[in-house]
């Protein structure tokens, strides 16, 4: 099962707590906002992605999981 | 401006050029319903699936901006309508330097017309809107004109929506007509997905139409035999910047780009660079723009692509540095305020560049420039910050070698006033800007 990272940068408000749960895939640009830069989350990251997923306060940071 | 087609000989399609700008009245005036008839015959009945296999055959490909296959787009709609699809012509045209939509639907109202009825039919559209610039007087008069003439077998109305540079986005179109709002929206879903009022939507620029309504005429054997095998046919391209006849002008694919400059009236001085596609384009320097054609493969290669078919050149007497930093300051301010990226990374990119073609910044902001146009692409709803970061790389590229000169001394070069915004007069924005350059 593949599982991507999207944000949905209008709803997003840099409250950065995505970079801080899941620092592994997800950093900050100079204005806090998230950069992603490979939206495929390895199989041992997934429990981690899905706890930044639903701690974004805007619901900005979506976990696509089981799509191609 | 060409013979009129005799009756007679209606479905064989003029030889050479012009094609779409067939008997455009010098005079300025819109071509009525009947010379329209005369010059291109009446609307032929297709089948839709006769019309999608003549413009897949074509090859024809979109003409606003994303080069896309035009068959596959009419099928993707037409796939999904059930009769409830809805088809917009997108004339926003909201790039300051083209024109060439506005050409066609203020001077060959019916020919875009003609080709929206034929797309609506083909994807089985029971409702077509017209969207385009409340500033765009002349085509919504004309528009009025013309479809008060017509009887069209589906009705069709004109929605004009407020100017600026994201506007024209296909998603920002919906949710105008959506919500009244002029902003792009999150994607997927698109708009041939669920559009307006949650319809399958095709979304099509005028001169997509327009073309669609030769293919339906005269075929796809007798739209390819201008161009080239990968781009056949004819494109209108606006040249503008330091040539003697700036306008909008109907070329074959395939045609160099110095004769590009020549169909303008040669250019006035001599050039340093073009700009080619627009304020998402790229500049390309002489040395290899001279070498190029009209064809999606020779701008590949030089990492470009025409765009809504926009052409700039810029003369030797003008900065490069200077009317990028107008361009990008402009690009920063038309961002829909929506998305952080793109607001404060274009921000901060336009304040960067202007700093380095006033001669007050140092390497580290040129570096600081590189990684932010890196950063921002592909982090927006909509393509502006990827647009505005190709834009500026390109710049870095071509006129990134007179930075150091403009740090040892004052830049003495003559404005060459790229449009910023289509709205405001020309020279007023140009010392607009200026002044806020040199600090």
């Amino acid at each position: 099962m593949s599982a991507r990272l999207r944000v949905n940068p209008i709803m997003c408000e840099a409250h950065g707590l995505c970079a801080e749960l899941l620092p592994e895939l997800i950093r900050l640009d100079d204005w806090g906002y998230p950069i992603i830069d490979s939206p495929d989350v390895p199989p041992e990251l997934l429990r981690l992605a899905r706890k930044a997923a639903d701690a974004c306060p805007t619901l900005a940071l979506l976990l696509e999981e089981g799509r191609e | 401006m060409e013979a009129r087609t005799p009756v007679s000989a209606l479905l064989t399609g003029p030889q050479g050029l012009p094609r779409l700008l067939s008997g455009l009245s010098e005079t300025g005036a819109t071509m009525t319903l009947a010379d329209h008839a005369r010059v291109h015959g009446v609307l032929p009945r297709t089948s839709p699936r006769e019309l999608i296999e003549a413009v897949h055959r074509s090859g024809l490909r979109g003409r606003g901006g994303a080069d896309f296959p035009t068959a596959v787009k009419l099928q993707a709609v037409a796939q999904r309508s059930r009769g409830g699809a809805v088809l917009v012509v997108n004339g926003s045209e909201t790039e300051p330097a083209s024109a060439k939509d506005r050409l066609l639907l203020t001077r060959l109202p019916h020919l875009v017309l003609d080709g929206a009825v034929l797309a609506a039919g083909a994807v089985g559209a029971g409702e077509v809107i017209v969207k385009v610039g409340e500033g765009a007087r002349g085509s919504l008069q004309a528009l009025d004109g013309a479809l008060s003439v017509r009887a069209d077998p589906v009705p069709i109305r004109v929605v004009a929506g407020p100017e600026g540079y994201v506007a024209g986005e296909e998603s920002a179109v919906v949710q105008l007509l959506n919500a009244g709002v002029p902003k792009p929206t999150f994607v997927p879903p698109r708009a041939f997905e669920r559009g307006y009022r949650g319809r399958p939507t095709l979304i099509q620029n005028p001169e997509t139409l327009a073309q669609i309504a030769l293919v339906a005429r005269y075929g796809d054997r007798w739209y390819r035999e201008l161009g080239t095998d990968a781009d056949p046919g004819s494109a209108l391209v606006t040249i503008s910047g330091a040539v003697a006849a700036p306008g909008v002008y109907e070329l074959a694919f395939g045609t160099p780009m110095t004769d590009l400059l020549s169909a303008a009236g040669g250019s006035t001085e001599p050039l340093q660079a073009l700009l080619v596609g627009g304020y998402f384009g790229t500049w390309v320097d002489t040395s290899r723009a001279f070498g190029l054609r009209l064809a999606r493969e020779d701008l590949r290669s030089v990492g470009c692509s025409l765009g809504s078919g926009v052409l700039i050149a810029l003369g030797e007497s003008a900065c490069g540095l200077h009317e990028s930093a107008r361009v990008i300051a402009y690009l920063a301010s038309q961002s829909a305020g929506q998305c952080g990226p793109c607001v404060y990374g274009l921000r901060a990119i336009s304040d960067a560049f202007g700093a380095l073609a006033d001669g007050v910044a140092n390497e580290r902001e040129r570096e600081r420039v590189r990684r932010w146009t890196t950063e921002v692409r592909g982090r927006g709803a909509c393509h502006h910050p990827d647009g505005a970061a190709r834009f500026v790389d390109s710049a870095l590229a071509v006129f990134g070698g007179e930075i150091d000169w403009h740090r040892r001394q004052r830049c003495t070069a003559l404005p060459a006033e790229l449009p910023v915004g289509n709205r405001e007069p020309r020279r007023a924005t140009a010392a607009t800007a200026r002044r806020a350059f040199r600090r």
